[in-house]
């Protein structure tokens, strides 16, 4: 029997999520760049580095754990190891090695709290939401959405050294935005889910309680969302911006609550929505940093 | 083992060596301008 092929670099490169790792570097980076305290230029790039590793190792690690249900998702079934372009063993050697060495070298180069949350995130997302929560229960994006909610704490905790209230605000920001933004998705690709056996809350409870589950999540999200500026943690730039993106986004929420589409392929809003969520959070976090920079 | 399969498996290995060698080169310089740094 012949050996099988060795896989391509560029699957490996795919085991990494690029696409999710681009917020988690920009959040990141905005965590970094909002800190009060000056960080040299190289153990700034080390940190975000790290942290774009490790999301990487978080990815690798899911899709590892998780190759039997992306085989039956359209979604995800052309992702390597479903596809077959590659063995478990390797995703799982590739996904220990990047995590292992991204939090090794946060702590030698940078500091042992950004190393700790680093560390922490890989685990949470890894064996809290991908083992733990996912298969299990409904609820599964509103807790491992914590796991996508420490890019910016860590890049402030390189910078400085220590926690504050602002990367705490940040924090709680990604981690109310995460379930409507992906019940929006999951609503118009409800049948994926249900095909794999997730039980994601559309195909649980149905696609009325997610759409007010929207809307529920995002009143939340607002109030974090625009908190930084009345607690005087942000200027004038982040508040304008913020007050009229979140007014955006809750309208978005509002149609989506209010549709009675059934048809996953006329479902305008929840596609609305969830398009709009992804520009929400980069523009937020660019004016965050630039009302900063500003300000200072 | 067929020689297209063989020349496949060859020019994959090759190909992950030079990212792997790519990877490593940008590590030396990553840590050695660390080092210098945080001396």
């Amino acid at each position: 029997m012949s050996p099988a092929l060795p896989a391509e670099w560029r699957d490996f490169l795919a085991l990494t999520k690029p696409r999710v790792m681009t917020l988690v570097v920009f959040t990141a980076l905005c965590g970094l760049l909002a800190a009060p305290v000056h960080i040299n230029p190289v153990l700034g790039f080390t940190a975000i580095l790290c942290t774009a590793v490790g999301a990487g190792a978080s990815g690798a690690l899911n899709m590892w754990y998780e190759a039997d249900l992306d085989a039956h998702m359209k979604r995800t079934k052309g992702r390597p190891l479903p596809a077959g372009r590659m063995d478990r063993p390797s995703a799982l050697q590739f996904g220990v090695a990047l995590g292992v060495g991204s939090v090794l070298v946060m702590g030698l180069a940078v500091n042992l709290l950004a190393a700790a949350i680093l560390a922490a995130s890989i685990l949470f997302y890894v064996l809290v939401y991908t083992v733990w929560l996912k298969r299990r229960t409904p609820q599964n994006i509103v807790i491992g959405g914590a796991a996508g909610a420490f890019p910016p704490l860590i890049g402030w905790a390189a910078a400085t050294g220590r926690i504050d209230l602002l990367p705490v605000l940040l924090f709680l920001l990604i981690f109310l935005w995460t379930p409507p933004h992906f019940w929006a998705l999951s609503l118009f690709v409800r049948t994926d889910y249900a095909a794999a056996g997730v039980p994601m809350l559309p195909v649980v409870a149905g696609i009325k309680t997610t759409r007010r589950h929207v809307l529920l999540y995002t009143l939340p999200m607002a109030a974090a969302a625009v908190a930084p500026w009345p607690l005087g943690l942000a200027g004038i730039i982040y508040g304008v911006t913020a007050s009229l993106l979140t007014a955006w986004f809750v309208l978005l929420a509002v149609r989506v609550a209010l549709s009675r589409e059934t048809d996953q392929a006329q479902m305008k809003p929840e596609r609305a929505l969830f398009k709009f969520s992804i520009l929400y959070l980069f523009v937020l976090f660019g004016a965050l940093v630039v009302d900063r920079m500003i300000l200072a | 083992m067929t020689p297209d399969f063989e020349q496949e498996y060859r020019r994959r290995q090759r190909a992950r060596a030079k990212v792997t060698a790519l990877i490593l080169g940008a590590l030396v310089v990553l840590f050695f301008a660390i080092a210098i740094v945080r001396m």
